[in-house]
């Protein structure tokens, strides 16, 4: 039924290597809009450098990123976020110094449209807008819980809740996908389900998803669809049932032996 | 003519070599720029010149002692204001500001015990002119380049053969990975401290006896030159380093004779500027790939 | 330590306590402002006055230097470079055109400006550290260059001559105080550029490099561009600073601002706190008015800014008055209500 929404982002043949390692070798998988997309893998199956791809911090070398209908393979991180792919970071990568509210205001960045001239002379549109973006982020702190803390600093704040102010910076920058890496990782179960029902209900508020995890049990429940990645390739595709099911899956989480085994 | 300015600068360049080597080391195992190296390089000059000139020993004591206190400085900066930065986890931005802080601090007692004026130095490995062929050569520079060479020969033998090189080279790599297997990172950092701080000891001592004077300011624009031709040669990279040396030492004999002696100290600048347009990661640097 | 925890809860009380009561607060701000205008007007020696000027005078210093260092957290070891030439520039278009100091310094600002982006963009491109190196070698080619480029600078003798700020009319001297009003005036000037800059989108993608350069970048902000505008601004501020002191002492050499000054505005900034307005203000009364009350330590001093630098990354790196504030976030103009 969700496939029928228009197509969003495409990789097609996706590679790069380093240094004769091929850490991403001819990745192609597909998002729709409003969809949550999985990619899992083992640790070091490259989905990360997957994401740095995509994110622009790497440049590949050879294949394609079509997003909302572009080729956005060559540009820069900036113009990326630009055109609407926000992320987040396996290691929380927030503003140390800066506070709550701070955070989400620098992921508004982009869409905050005043001069020098106006910023210097604090001019009525400077006004107008800082006043338009500062309620914004309150309302989008508010819907994330954290309305209570907008004063304070991310590294006092528990891990739960630094892990939502990334997901919330992410979408201030008012992107179409939002690409979620290893979210759930280092939280319990109580705090990972808590937040896999919060990333449901970016998917109701028409963000599309893109989740990256290396545990599969955490993203079964709530994918649309799951890319399987080892050793930098494609190793299955499918609904979260059949990836379940998919003997490959099985060997490149837990090696050959298991066939032998079963 | 030509040959007299291409000697000029292969003696210049290898001091500046083992100076920039000392650079490298450092910031190959820390991702640091050690701001103090200049600073250290200038102490050993007058430590040398304490043994040599003052208590009249002979120059190869005085080199002895030099390397000794100088390298054991080196370890001491380390110990005793690195080291707790790392065990903080300190910001990078606090160690660069605290080896600047060092820098300034010897600098400044290095003026207030010896005075701020330049003072004599005697001339090393003088032995008249030396004639090769039609080519005729200072003795003291045939013995700069030669000791300078021999240097940097044992410097590369120490971090390419020996244990401690090895664990140098693979704290490099990756430091976690180095103290999973046993190695004792900061014991190692010490080391590469000490000779850091040696190497700049001799480079100090062979650069005072060859323009026979020394001051305590006499750190600061060698450091700045060894600096560049440790970036021209791609920072972190021995080999590296002396390349950059000898062409930092080279465009600096050149431009002297060709643009006047006061472009003698800026065309290191320049050459700093030039690469970091150009080629950042130097001559022989490999593109660092970053962690996300 | 437990009167030390007690007497700076008092102190916590008694900001908190002035911070609810805005009334208070402006009255000590105009009281403040009182103080500071009356200074020269009651009796105090023109000694004073002079200290209270190199004060403000670092302050701006500072204030510009701690914009692109404790802001946007890339340091530069050759800001006297820049104080230089604002001072090289405003003192020959004086001498040799007539140029009065306001128009003077305004063409101060634009070179020290132009020079800062030139040092700056190849060099931001990068990481920090370049950046420190090339400002160390910026400091003395500046030096160099004044030594050497007799036509242009006098050389060793330096330019003197120049003459005191006029305004209206009125020369601007220590003695009748108009200098102390002068720089009083920049030193606001620049303060309230810098805070419009701070709390703006501008000032957000300043600190965002600083704490974390790629995610910076991730979230669409152009680190390199943000980079050498915050450098550049802070080149030019610091080279009217350089402009104001040269009008000052009516004379300027080669080592007028040496690697001394440097190291001194970073000891203030570092002192005070990187990130912070306030701790500058303190840094500057506190390292300009020390080697003026401890006359034995002055020939230390310049290891004891060494000390500072290292002692206070080592026990205090966000400095005496930085880190994390303990206020409500301010909201900008026309948000009421509760937001804690």
């Amino acid at each position: 039924m969700k496939t029928k929404n228009k197509l969003l982002l495409e990789v097609q043949n996706l590679s790069i290597s380093f240094g004769g390692l091929k850490a991403v070798d001819e990745v192609t998988f597909k998002v729709h809009e409003g969809e949550i997309v999985s990619i899992i893998g083992p640790n070091g199956a490259g989905k990360t450098t997957i994401f740095n791809l995509l994110t622009g911090i790497y440049k590949s070398d050879s294949g394609k990123v079509v997003f909302d209908g572009e080729e956005i393979q060559n540009r820069t991180p900036q113009e990326i976020v630009k055109a609407g792919i926000a992320r987040t970071f396996q290691n929380i990568r927030l503003f140390k110094e800066m506070r709550v509210i701070e955070n989400v205001l620098t992921g508004m960045h982009i869409n905050t449209d005043y001069n020098f001239v106006d910023l210097l002379f604090r001019t009525k549109k400077f006004r107008t807008i800082e006043k338009e973006k500062t309620l914004k982020a309150i309302e989008i702190l508010d819907s994330i819980g954290l309305a209570d803390k907008i004063s304070d600093y991310p590294s006092n704040l528990p891990y739960g809740d630094q892990r939502r102010l990334e997901i919330a910076r992410a979408i201030a920058t008012d992107a179409k996908i939002i690409i979620l890496d290893e979210p759930a990782a280092g939280m319990n179960p109580q705090e990972s389900e808590e937040l896999l029902q919060f990333i449901k209900t970016l998917v109701q508020k028409g963000y599309t998803i893109l989740l990256i995890e290396h545990d599969m049990s955490v993203v079964m429940n709530v994918s649309d669809r799951i890319y399987v990645i080892d050793h930098g390739r494609k190793v299955a595709e499918g609904l979260p049932e059949e990836i379940a099911n998919n003997k490959l899956v099985i060997e490149a989480y837990l090696g050959k032996e298991v066939e032998d085994c079963a | 003519m030509i040959s007299q300015l291409i000697f000029d600068g292969l003696t210049l360049g290898m001091v500046y070599a083992l100076v920039a080597v000392g650079y490298s080391l450092v910031f190959g195992i820390l991702r640091l720029v050690n701001f103090s190296h200049g600073s250290v390089y200038a102490f050993g000059a007058h430590i040398a010149m304490v043994v040599v000139v003052t208590m009249g020993y002979g120059l190869i004591w005085g080199l002895c002692a030099s390397i000794i206190v100088t390298g054991l400085l080196g370890v001491a900066i380390d110990k005793i204001s690195l080291e707790p930065l790392r065990k903080k986890k300190s910001k990078q931005i606090s160690a660069l500001i605290t080896t600047i802080g060092i820098s300034y601090i010897i600098q400044n007692s290095l003026m207030i015990i010896f005075g701020s004026e330049s003072k004599w130095f005697p001339k090393i490995f003088d032995l008249g002119i030396i004639k090769i062929g039609s080519v005729s050569l200072k003795s003291t520079q045939v013995g700069i380049f030669l000791t300078s060479l021999a240097l940097l020969l044992i410097l590369s033998y120490v971090i390419h053969y020996t244990k401690i090189g090895l664990a140098m080279r693979a704290i490099e790599q990756n430091s976690k990975a180095a103290s999973l297997m046993g190695i004792d990172v900061n014991q190692v950092v010490s080391f590469t401290f000490f000779l850091g701080g040696a190497s700049a000891a001799i480079a100090g001592t062979l650069i005072s006896g060859y323009y026979q004077v020394i001051n305590p300011q006499m750190g600061f624009i060698v450091g700045l030159k060894a600096f560049s031709a440790a970036v021209l040669g791609g920072i972190g990279i021995l080999h590296g380093a002396v390349v950059g040396g000898v062409l930092v030492g080279l465009s600096e004999s050149f431009a002297a004779n060709y643009l006047g002696g006061g472009y003698r100290d800026a065309i290191a600048f320049l050459i700093l500027i030039i690469v970091l347009i150009l080629k950042p990661t130097g001559l022989f640097g490999k593109k660092h790939i970053e962690k996300v | 330590m437990k009167k030390e925890n007690k007497k700076t809860n008092i102190m916590d009380n008694f900001v908190d306590q002035i911070n609810q009561n805005k009334k208070l607060k402006y009255a000590l701000i105009c009281l403040l402002l009182c103080v500071a205008i009356a200074l020269p007007k009651i009796g105090l020696s023109s000694f004073i006055i002079r200290v209270f000027t190199m004060i403000a005078l670092y302050a701006i210093l500072g204030l510009s230097l701690n914009l692109i260092t404790g802001y946007t957290g890339q340091v530069s070891i050759g800001h006297a470079g820049f104080c230089a030439i604002g001072g090289y520039t405003s003192a020959l278009l004086n001498v040799h055109f007539g140029m009065t100091f306001i128009f003077s310094a305004i063409c101060a600002m634009i070179v020290a400006g132009i020079l800062g982006l030139l040092i700056g963009a190849p060099t931001l491109r990068l990481s920090g550290t370049y950046l420190t190196i090339a400002t160390l070698g910026f400091g003395e080619i500046v030096r160099m260059m004044a030594l050497n480029w007799d036509w242009l600078t006098g050389g060793a003798l330096g330019v003197s001559g120049i003459t005191r700020p006029v305004i209206f009319g009125f020369e601007l001297t220590t003695f009748n105080g108009g200098l102390y009003y002068l720089v009083l005036v920049l030193l606001l000037l620049v303060s309230l550029a810098i805070y419009m800059i701070i709390r703006s989108k501008m000032g957000r993608a300043f600190m965002a490099i600083r704490d974390d350069e790629l995610a910076a970048t991730l979230m669409g902000i152009n680190t390199t561009r943000y980079k050498i505008t915050s450098f550049v601004i802070s080149a030019m501020l610091t080279g009217l600073g350089g402009a104001f002191y040269v009008h000052m002492v009516r004379f300027i050499d080669p080592n007028t601002f040496n690697f001394d000054i440097s190291i001194l505005i970073i000891s203030i900034v570092i002192l005070g706190g990187m990130g912070t307005m306030k701790g500058i203000y303190l840094g500057a009364a506190l390292l300009i008015s020390f080697p003026e009350c401890l006359r034995f330590a002055s020939e230390y001093r310049f290891i004891i800014y060494g000390l500072i630098l290292v002692l206070m990354m080592r026990f205090k790196p966000e400095g005496i008055l930085g880190g994390q504030s303990k206020k409500p976030y301010k909201m900008p103009s026309g948000i009421e209500g509760d937001y804690q």
